[in-house]
């Protein structure tokens, strides 16, 4: 649970988002499971380096794991095209979710991503059919489903994994609809307001909280999740053992009812009375 | 009520005799020139509007309004509206965002940037949701995502066919990670409504971009697209600042989609009530007599 309160604002967090020394999924991994096979290719066109997943043995019980994967560095990044998964990506993900559901395995998903690629192949090879067929086969996957938001979750490329029983954000980890800076661009015609962008988006573990949007947060040290590896990795596998242990005691109907019911409620509007109606004629 | 001057047009659909409206009928000034953004040729508004806004020279099928394409979809008066009263709050207090919704209300006519509704399509009943891109590139927020929810939760619950008309130009960013989150709610409820056995058709129009294509858009058991019409994920200058390069003129557009194998045709609005019809009749939805 969380002990101290974060004072952090939006944009120090971003900065430590972006701290050459945070952490990726590769490091955690061996803090977090026994064991770990990595999982290739979408059996379509090909193998996305950009999406991880793979088999894990989490304190004696299997898991599935599908994650975004991000570099340290600049030669890093290029290979893994800096966490922005293209359609091939997301078909393994849906792939290996299916086999996860077959062999009743809980499936832990990592967001950490600024969004799916944008680009010419993406688009020809169906980005956006990726993305919806991950969306819609997730919310009625028979197994439970864990997502972790490790830094950045961006956008719908960072949706396709968070369709879940329950999403956990570690406390300086962000949730938006778009990067700050797009927001920026878009809305106001003026990318340098990034950082106004940042601090108002309602990105925050907390907004996500009390937007009904995630259900946890998990601690990380003073300093960010790069000050102390160990301990972070250690409060995301005794989040992850207790988290799995309860939704794998429900039976499926039950869990599949409240996954839906999660998604379902968020939403803010209202009824506007009658009265104050525009005559639409 | 405007529908009541509205032209009738008797067109022939393989011997029935059927009704259809054509979408607009309001005077247009001489000299006022439509310029298609396909091929450029530049027609009179009027002549544009009687060919229900379809391009003379090229064929590219231009925008209509939620009302205009419900009137030339939708059984003559046998169109119920759900949720007209629902509008948005200011989920993230994005400073205008009230503002900017009342004034294009009053502009458009409509609550937000979808129709949804109960009707009839040659007899044959069906929930449509029409999304219209005149209110704010018709994008989705809490309202648009609730009331295609609510839509496709109602053809679940009496077991009816669904036909969403897309056109979006992604997800409402005034509204945050709400907004974000209306594409796994839509996912769900057509999840739902799949698994009931129940038939969904897609029907992309222009421009059909963004989350609304990487959510409810991309799954129809059958994705129809009108002509010459923009359909992708990523904004075609988002991807040209990444290449550094033009992309060529048919990118993205319903005929490229069709190649690429994401619809399943590209059919002609003055088909396209035939062509929902047959469909649905081929997933034995039967007409019905009042
Ligand atoms: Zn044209």
């Amino acid at each position: 649970m969380n002990e101290c309160v974060n004072t952090l604002t939006p944009w120090e967090r971003l900065q430590l988002i972006r701290h050459k020394e945070h952490p990726t999924i590769n490091d955690y991994i061996p803090y977090l499971f026994d064991e770990f096979y990595e999982l290739h290719g979408d059996r379509c066109y090909g193998d996305d380096s950009a999406m991880l997943c793979g088999l894990a043995m989490l304190e004696g019980r299997p898991v599935t794991v599908i994650s975004h994967v991000k570099g340290r560095n600049l030669n890093e990044n290029k290979k893994v095209n800096f966490a922005m998964p293209h359609p091939e990506g997301y078909r393994k993900s849906l792939r290996l979710a299916r086999q996860a559901e077959k062999f009743h395995r809980p499936v832990v998903c990592f967001i950490d991503t600024p969004g799916a690629f944008c680009g010419v192949e993406a688009e020809e090879r169906g980005q956006g059919e990726a993305i919806a067929k991950n969306i819609c086969e997730f919310m009625k996957l028979e197994t439970p489903v864990i997502s972790v938001v490790l830094g950045e979750g961006g956008s719908g490329g960072a949706l396709a994994l968070g369709v879940c029983d329950e999403l956990a954000m570690l406390s300086n980890s962000l949730y938006s609809v778009i990067s700050p800076r797009g927001f920026a661009s878009i809305l106001w015609k003026d990318a340098s307001r990034e950082k106004d962008a940042c601090n108002m988006m309602k990105i925050t573990a907390e907004d996500m909280v009390r937007l009904g949007i995630a259900e946890h947060i998990i601690d990380e040290p003073i300093g960010g999740a790069h000050v102390d590896l160990c301990k972070t990795a250690e409060n995301i596998k005794e989040y992850l053992l207790g988290v799995i242990a309860e939704k794998s005691q429900k039976s499926i109907d039950v869990l599949l009812n409240e996954r839906y019911t999660k998604f379902r409620k968020i939403g803010e509007f209202e009824i506007r009375q009658k009265e104050e109606l525009l005559d639409s004629k | 009520m405007l529908e009541d001057i509205f032209k009738v047009v008797k067109t022939r659909f393989n011997g029935k005799e059927a009704e259809q409206d054509v979408v607009s009928d309001t005077t247009i000034p001489e000299n006022i020139m439509f310029k298609c953004p396909r091929c450029r040729t530049a027609m009179f508004e009027d002549d544009y509007i009687r060919n229900n806004k379809v391009c003379t020279s090229c064929n590219y099928h231009g925008r209509l309004s939620a009302r205009e394409r419900i009137r030339i979809t939708a059984d003559k008066g046998s169109f119920k509206e759900f949720d007209r009263d629902m509008i948005s709050k200011n989920p993230i207090e994005f400073p205008g965002y009230e503002k900017k919704q009342e004034a294009l209300r009053e502009q458009t006519g409509i609550n937000d940037a979808v129709i949804t509704g109960e009707c009839r399509i040659r007899k044959i009943r069906v929930v449509i949701a029409v999304m219209d891109a005149s209110f704010m590139m018709a994008s989705m927020g809490s309202v648009v995502g609730e009331k295609i929810t609510r839509a496709i939760e109602y053809a679940t619950e009496n077991k009816i066919p669904f036909i969403a008309f897309t056109a979006s130009g992604g997800a409402r960013m005034q509204e945050g990670m709400v907004s974000l989150m209306q594409m796994a709610k839509t996912s769900g409820a057509v999840a739902r409504h799949s698994e009931a056995g129940q038939l969904y058709i897609t029907v992309l129009t222009d421009p059909t971009t963004g989350g609304v294509t990487a959510s409810f858009a991309s799954l129809g058991d059958i994705i129809i697209a009108e002509p010459k019409v923009l359909v992708g994920f990523a904004g075609r200058r988002v991807i040209e600042g990444t290449i550094k390069q033009r992309l060529p003129d048919d990118f993205q557009l319903a005929e490229f989609q069709l190649e690429k194998g994401f619809v399943d045709m590209i059919a002609e609005r003055k088909k396209m009530r035939s062509v929902l019809s047959h469909l649905m009749i081929l997933h034995n939805y039967r007409p019905e007599e009042n």
